[in-house]
This record gives C-alpha cells, sequence and structure tokens, in this order.
C-alpha cells in the first residue's frame, strides 16, 4: 500500500477526533434523565460491568454522570470560546484598522486582561453576576479573547502594509472593500484554529472555577462539580470518582487540542506542502 | 503642466538621514524620462512619493499644479521590481486583473497574457509572468501617468524586452508621461528620450 | 575517465524534482533541473546564466547536498573525480567548496559581521579581512557592526568577503552582485576573477548575461531548468553562438537590439516533451518536438540542438 502522505492523514486525523467529540455529545443527550437517578442499594460501588465508572455516594451511575457532564463541559466551551473568537476578530480588526488612538486603546485593554490570572478574573465576573451558567459563560467569554485578538491585530497590521494592499488603494479601492477582499480572506484560517484552541481553555476553566464551587451549581452534572465532591471520598479509598471523570477529562481536551494542531497544518501554507 | 515634483525632500523617521533632499523634477505627458541611480540612492523612495505612496516631509508632488487626489484612482500608477508582493496571493489573477477595472480578455493578447493563466494563483506563474499582470493592471486603469521602478530587474532579458515592448506601445499610443527607475543604462538608453541622474 | 582527472567538479544529467502536493491530496513530482551538464576546471569562471525563479539557485543546492527535504535527485556529480555523496559533500562544504549565498538571510544575525567572516580560523585573519573589506568598499568599522545594521549591499559584499577569505578551491556564488552599485559589482568579480587565476575555480550563478560575458571564461545559458549551450565568453561577443535561445538572449540586450522572441519558459510541471525550447524555437521540426537533444561538442562549445552550429 503506498503510503498516506501527510495532508491526508492529517485530514483523517482530524475528521476521527471531529467524530468522537460528536459521539460524547450525542451519548450524553440521548440517554435518558433516569439513567443517573440515585438509589442508595448501588451506592459507592467500584467499577462492574454494570456500571463501568462505579457509582458515588448517592448511588449514580457516575458513567452517565461524567457523559452529561461533559455535554455541559463542551456546551460552554463551545459558547464560550464562540464567542470570545467573535470579540477578539473585531478587536483585532478594529485596532488594526482604527486611529492610533483605538489601537492604543485596545492593547491597553489587552495587557490588563492578560496581566490579571484568569481564574481569578472568571471567578471575579462570575461572581458579580450571581453565578450559575450564565456568570460562568460571561466569564469565560470575557476572559479568553485577548490573545486571539492579539494575533489578529498583528496579522492586520501586517497585511495592511503589504505592497497589493498600496495597490489596490490607489486603484481607487475603499477601505471597506480592502477589509473585505484582501484582509478578511487571510484571517479566516487564524479565525479557526484560534476558534478551536480557545475550546480546551475554556472547558479547562470552566470545570476548575466549578471545582471551586464558584461555577456551576451542584445540582448540575458538570465535571467540575463531579470531582469537586469525589475530593470527600477520597481519603476513603473512593478513587474512582475521581480517575475516570478526570481521565475524561483530559482526553477531551487533549482530542481537541490536537484537533486544533491538525488544522493549523492543513491550513498554514508553511506546512502545507509537507 | 505634467507631473512635478516641487523641492521634495524625505525620510523615513525625524532622527534618521535624508534619503531625498531637494528634488526637483518634472514630467509631461508623452514624456518617457528614465530615472539613473546607483543603488541605495533612494530611487524607489522617489519613484513610491511620485506616486503617492509615500508624502514626502518637505515639498510637494503635484500633478497639473494640483496636489495627487487620495479619492478614486490614482492617476500615477506605480509598477514595483517584485511583482510577487504587488499581488494577492491568495487571489486568482481573473481578479487581480479585475481589480483595476471591467477585464476586457481581448486586450490580453497586447499584454501577452495567455487566457490559460487568469484562472491560476500567482505562485504559479513565474515572476516575468505576474509582471505582465501588474503592468496589464496599472494600464488598464488608465492612468496618464505610469512609474516603472526596476520592474525588469529579476527578469531574463527575453522577458525584459517583451515587457517593455508592451509598456512602450500603450505610452506612445495613450502618449503617457513614463518614468523608468533603472540602473542600467544601456536599458535607459533604449526606452527613454531623456534621462535624470539622481545625486 | 581521463576527462574527470583534469575537472574540478563535473556535472552529468542532473535532475531535481520535489514531491509537491497537486490538487487537494494527489502529489506529484515536479522536475525542476533536468539533465544538466556542467563542468568546472581549475583556474575558470564558469558562469551560468538564466532567469530568476528559474531554479538556477538549487544547482548550488545539489553541489552543497543542502536541498530540501522533499526534493529527488538524479544523475551523476562528481568532484575531483570522486563521486559527490552526502558523506562526502558534508565533508567538503565550506572547507573545499563555498558557497556566496543569495539571501543576506544567510548571516548570523546575533554576530558581528567581522567575527562571521573571520570564522573559526586562528588566529584570526584580521589583515586579510580588512584588506578585502577594503577592496570591496566597505566603510571602515564594518566588522563591528551586526547584520541588521548593514545595507543590502553591504550584506552582500560581507558573504562575498566570507567566501573570499575561505581556501576553498571551488566558489559556488549565487547571484552575488545585487543591491552593489556597478563599481563595488566589477569589483567583487574581479576579485573572483583573481581567484580562480591563482587556480581554484568559481560557479557564478547570475541573471545578468552582461556580467557574466564580461567576468566569465566559459557561459552556460540555462532555459527551463536546463543548460542549452555552453560557450566562451569570446563566442558572445563575437556573435557566435550555437543555440537559437541564447542568440535570442544576445539580441534581447537593450545594447543588442532589445528584440524580443514570442513565448514563455515552460514550467516546471508542464515541460514539453522533446527539446524544451521547441514551441519558441524558429529552427525547430519534427524531430526536436519528439526526442530530447543530445549534447554535442561544436567549436569548442557544448549545445543541446539537433541544429546548433
Amino acid at each position: 500500500m503506498r503510503r498516506l502522505n501527510r495532508r491526508v492523514r492529517t485530514i483523517l486525523l482530524a475528521a476521527l477526533l471531529g467524530a468522537l467529540l460528536a459521539a460524547f455529545c450525542a451519548a450524553a443527550l440521548l440517554i435518558p434523565e433516569s439513567a443517573a437517578a440515585p438509589s442508595l442499594l448501588d451506592a459507592r460501588k467500584p467499577p462492574s460491568w454494570a456500571h463501568p465508572f462505579g457509582t458515588d455516594a448517592l448511588g449514580r451511575d457516575l458513567l452517565v454522570r461524567v457523559l452529561k457532564g461533559m455535554a455541559v463541559s463542551l456546551a460552554v466551551g463551545a459558547a464560550a470560546s464562540a464567542v470570545s473568537a467573535v470579540i477578539a476578530v473585531l478587536v483585532g480588526v478594529a485596532a488594526a484598522c482604527g486611529s492610533r488612538w483605538v489601537d492604543g486603546l485596545v492593547s491597553w485593554v489587552i495587557d490588563l486582561v492578560m496581566g490579571v490570572p484568569h481564574t481569578v478574573l472568571i471567578i471575579l465576573i462570575s461572581f458579580a453576576l450571581g453565578r450559575g451558567l450564565k456568570g460562568l459563560l460571561a466569564g469565560i467569554a470575557a476572559t479568553h479573547w485577548c490573545s486571539l485578538a492579539r494575533l489578529i491585530r498583528g496579522e492586520v497590521m501586517e497585511l495592511r502594509g503589504r505592497q497589493y494592499v498600496a495597490v489596490s488603494r490607489h486603484l481607487g479601492k475603499s477601505g471597506g472593500w480592502i477589509l473585505v477582499h484582501h484582509l478578511l480572506p487571510h484571517l479566516v484560517p487564524q479565525f479557526i484554529v484560534g476558534l478551536v484552541l480557545l475550546f480546551p481553555h475554556a472547558i479547562l476553566h470552566e470545570a476548575s472555577v466549578s471545582f471551586l464551587g464558584y461555577g456551576l451549581p451542584p445540582e448540575q452534572p458538570a465535571i467540575g462539580i463531579i470531582l469537586s465532591e469525589s475530593m470527600r471520598y477520597l481519603s476513603a479509598g473512593m478513587w474512582w470518582p475521581a480517575v475516570f471523570p478526570g481521565a475524561t477529562l483530559v482526553l477531551v481536551v487533549l482530542l481537541v487540542d490536537r484537533l486544533g494542531d491538525s488544522l493549523k497544518k492543513i491550513l498554514d501554507p508553511y506546512s502545507a506542502q509537507e | 503642466m505634467g507631473l512635478e515634483a516641487r523641492n521634495v525632500s524625505f525620510r523615513y523617521g525625524r532622527r534618521q538621514d535624508w534619503v531625498l533632499e531637494n528634488v526637483e523634477l518634472r514630467l509631461e505627458r508623452g514624456e518617457r524620462l528614465a530615472l539613473l541611480a546607483p543603488s541605495g540612492r533612494g530611487k524607489t523612495t522617489l519613484a513610491m512619493v511620485l506616486a503617492g505612496y509615500l508624502a514626502p516631509t518637505r515639498g510637494e508632488v503635484l500633478l497639473d499644479g494640483a496636489p495627487l487626489s487620495k479619492r478614486g484612482v490614482c492617476p500615477v500608477q506605480l509598477i514595483c521590481q517584485h511583482p510577487e508582493h504587488a499581488v494577492n496571493p491568495r487571489w486568482r489573477l481573473r481578479k487581480v486583473l479585475e481589480e483595476s477595472g471591467t477585464l476586457r480578455e481581448d486586450m490580453l493578447g497586447d499584454f501577452g497574457i495567455e487566457r490559460a493563466w487568469l484562472d491560476r494563483f500567482p505562485r504559479e506563474l513565474s515572476g516575468g509572468e505576474l509582471q505582465r499582470f501588474c503592468v496589464a493592471r496599472a494600464l488598464m486603469s488608465g492612468a496618464p501617468f505610469l512609474i516603472c521602478d526596476e520592474i525588469s530587474t529579476m527578469l531574463d532579458v527575453i522577458t525584459q524586452a517583451q515587457i517593455w515592448s508592451v509598456v512602450l506601445a500603450e505610452a506612445e499610443r495613450r502618449s503617457m508621461g513614463l518614468i523608468a527607475v533603472t540602473h542600467n543604462r544601456h536599458l535607459a538608453d533604449r526606452i527613454a528620450n531623456r534621462t535624470y541622474e539622481l545625486e | 575517465m581521463e576527462q574527470k582527472k583534469e575537472t574540478l567538479l563535473e556535472i552529468h544529467d542532473l535532475t531535481i524534482s520535489f514531491r509537491m502536493y497537486d490538487r487537494l491530496l494527489e502529489q506529484r513530482d515536479l522536475r525542476v533541473i533536468s539533465d544538466l551538464h556542467l563542468t568546472v576546471r581549475p583556474g575558470e569562471v564558469a558562469a551560468i546564466a538564466g532567469s530568476s525563479g528559474s531554479g538556477k539557485s538549487l544547482l548550488a543546492s545539489a553541489i552543497l547536498g543542502i536541498l530540501p527535504e522533499n526534493a529527488v535527485v538524479g544523475g551523476h556529480l562528481h568532484y575531483k573525480g570522486q563521486e559527490l555523496t552526502p558523506q562526502l559533500q558534508a565533508r567538503l562544504r565550506g572547507s573545499e567548496i563555498a558557497l556566496v549565498p543569495q539571501s543576506v538571510a544567510f548571516l548570523d544575525p546575533l554576530m558581528k559581521v567581522g567575527a562571521q567572516v573571520d570564522g573559526h580560523r586562528r588566529p584570526r585573519p584580521v589583515r586579510r579581512r580588512e584588506e578585502l573589506f577594503r577592496r570591496l568598499g566597505l566603510p571602515e568599522g564594518t566588522e563591528d557592526l551586526y547584520p541588521f545594521q548593514l545595507s543590502g549591499g553591504m550584506a552582500r559584499r560581507v558573504l562575498v568577503s566570507t567566501a573570499l577569505l575561505s581556501n576553498a578551491q571551488l566558489i559556488i556564488a549565487d547571484e552575488p552582485t545585487p543591491g552593489m552599485g556597478l563599481e563595488q559589482a566589477l569589483e567583487a568579480l574581479q576579485m573572483f576573477r583573481e581567484l580562480a587565476d591563482e587556480g581554484r575555480a568559481v560557479v557564478l550563478i547570475t541573471h545578468d548575461i552582461d556580467l557574466a560575458v564580461a567576468f566569465a571564461d566559459r557561459v552556460s545559458v540555462f532555459y527551463a531548468g536546463t543548460t542549452v549551450e555552453t560557450a566562451p565568453a569570446a563566442d558572445f561577443r563575437a556573435g557566435a553562438l550555437r543555440h537559437p535561445y541564447s542568440r535570442a538572449l544576445w539580441r534581447a540586450l537593450p545594447q543588442n537590439g532589445f528584440q524580443p522572441i514570442g513565448g514563455f519558459q515552460p514550467y516546471a510541471g508542464d515541460l514539453p516533451r522533446g527539446c524544451l525550447f521547441a514551441p519558441r524555437c524558429p529552427l525547430a521540426e519534427e524531430a526536436c518536438r519528439r526526442r530530447t537533444p543530445p549534447v554535442r561538442e561544436v567549436r569548442g562549445g557544448e549545445v543541446r540542438c539537433f541544429y546548433g552550429s
């Protein structure tokens, strides 16, 4: 068999990762709520065929809770990274195309937000907005746009200095026309990759803030909540409520990260010929 | 009246040395001027100032007695040495030509452009072929003045002769004002009816 | 065999292709250099003249063994009669064979120019370096500058002096003159000429056929990835060229008529069958389109044409 070239392999990998993530979401959404109902008879069971991930202190099936939790995490991650990415592009383009004054202001805000540790800022915002899903989403969206915005801003600045953009201006094209035809098409790949790479960040922050008790409410089956509960029983020798949800979280985060990297390799002209 | 540089000086920043100092230059329609200078004497800078790509630090560039307008198609078009920098690498060449107005396919032959190239991307063409597109784009804009900044320096001499025959024929037909920046004296003798030496 | 002993570098049927992506996922080989012949003897400057971006620089990379990963090389390269293997190339690079690279990005940005030119030589060849810098018109104090402080022309002169200072037997200069003024370019080429007169050899890769004819002993005309003719420089001036392409090239010079011929150099991915120049050639006949003409010796030069005379 002919060895597959790098591009084919990358695309296959990206497709596989995407399918895996989709399967996760589907499983979580299709399993009925009743599957994770408390049952004191089954409480604190180690992993078995009936409960592959074991059960927690209330006898709820951990596999189902983890899947449901992952679905929540993925939703939070998707929403937050989408919002962040849109903010990032708007801010980046505004800074790069606007006056020097706007650019200075935006850069200052970016430095300010990046200067404060993410987790602290998310907790503050989420707390101010009354905890729960809304607060958490706002917190994550407000903190994750900076690095992408900085990247996009740099890219636009560089593009604006290109000769073909200057030529376009001399051929009588307006700023808006140049933005749409010359600048934005260059930014799309950056945008997609940035979007995917934001994702694991957002998921991890969601989990850690929920773990600390400032994020999602305790009745929601979120990974952070499950991990936080598991801490109480860890010293009693119950390892499974911590290990399986933790491992699943790490797995999903790594999957998304790999997906982003493969996309970058496909879209980046420098590695495109390898 | 034509294109005029009045006492033009230029430097890239306050602390930098002057690249151009007190340049006086005048070009009428129908005139072909060769701008000769060794490298590093600001030939490219002067070309960019004359075409309105850079604003002079002191002095002014006038077209028929008035400053160059910033709106609409600039009446002074510039073609640069490296065509690969002057076209968007993500555009098909059809779009590159359409940027300067409606594409008239019947004119392509005059510019030495093959129809098949229109659907290619810039990296699929050689420098000489791309330069034809830059020439065609500048000429199709209808500007009465054209500045060619070392446009054939990187090309082989046959392509150089091909491109200049296109430019000279069009400049003659429309009685355009032409400035050819070059370091090659033989080339200057061929294309210009007047030479200007920088310093 | 006898021939090989007296030549320094001999290249036979060199072909270089690249594995490239074609459509979305298909890979194919893109032939950039085909059946190239070149012989370099001690004591001469051999020029290769052809248009920019036509793949001449790849020849330098192939001789030094520094082609990119996805390149496939065919044909024979011999240095002093020995087959140029990757091991031999690694040993010769920088000591026996020196390169004047085309891009000024080859200078180490974090090292002062003087130290870079001296290299690992101890004691440092300060006097020779100063002499070289002076002749190349580099101002005093250049050795204490960092590469970013140099203009394009200065950086190129520094690159040239690096090669001139080495004791290499073969110097490959890849477009050494752009960015230099005419006088500096002439001085740099004069220094290459002197090196050759000492018994070393210089391969001058350039797009400037004027300069090539003025300084080289022999000029190879490069077209669409191959050498169509190698002729003594005097034949150019005398108008005694053998290949229709070289004749067209000479006639297209501004000082010799400025007459273009029609057509374009074919692409690497889209080379015609048979003679590469046939589609533009006034002499072409059926045979030219069917098979590649062999290299023939004509009047002390080499020509790849059935009709060259």
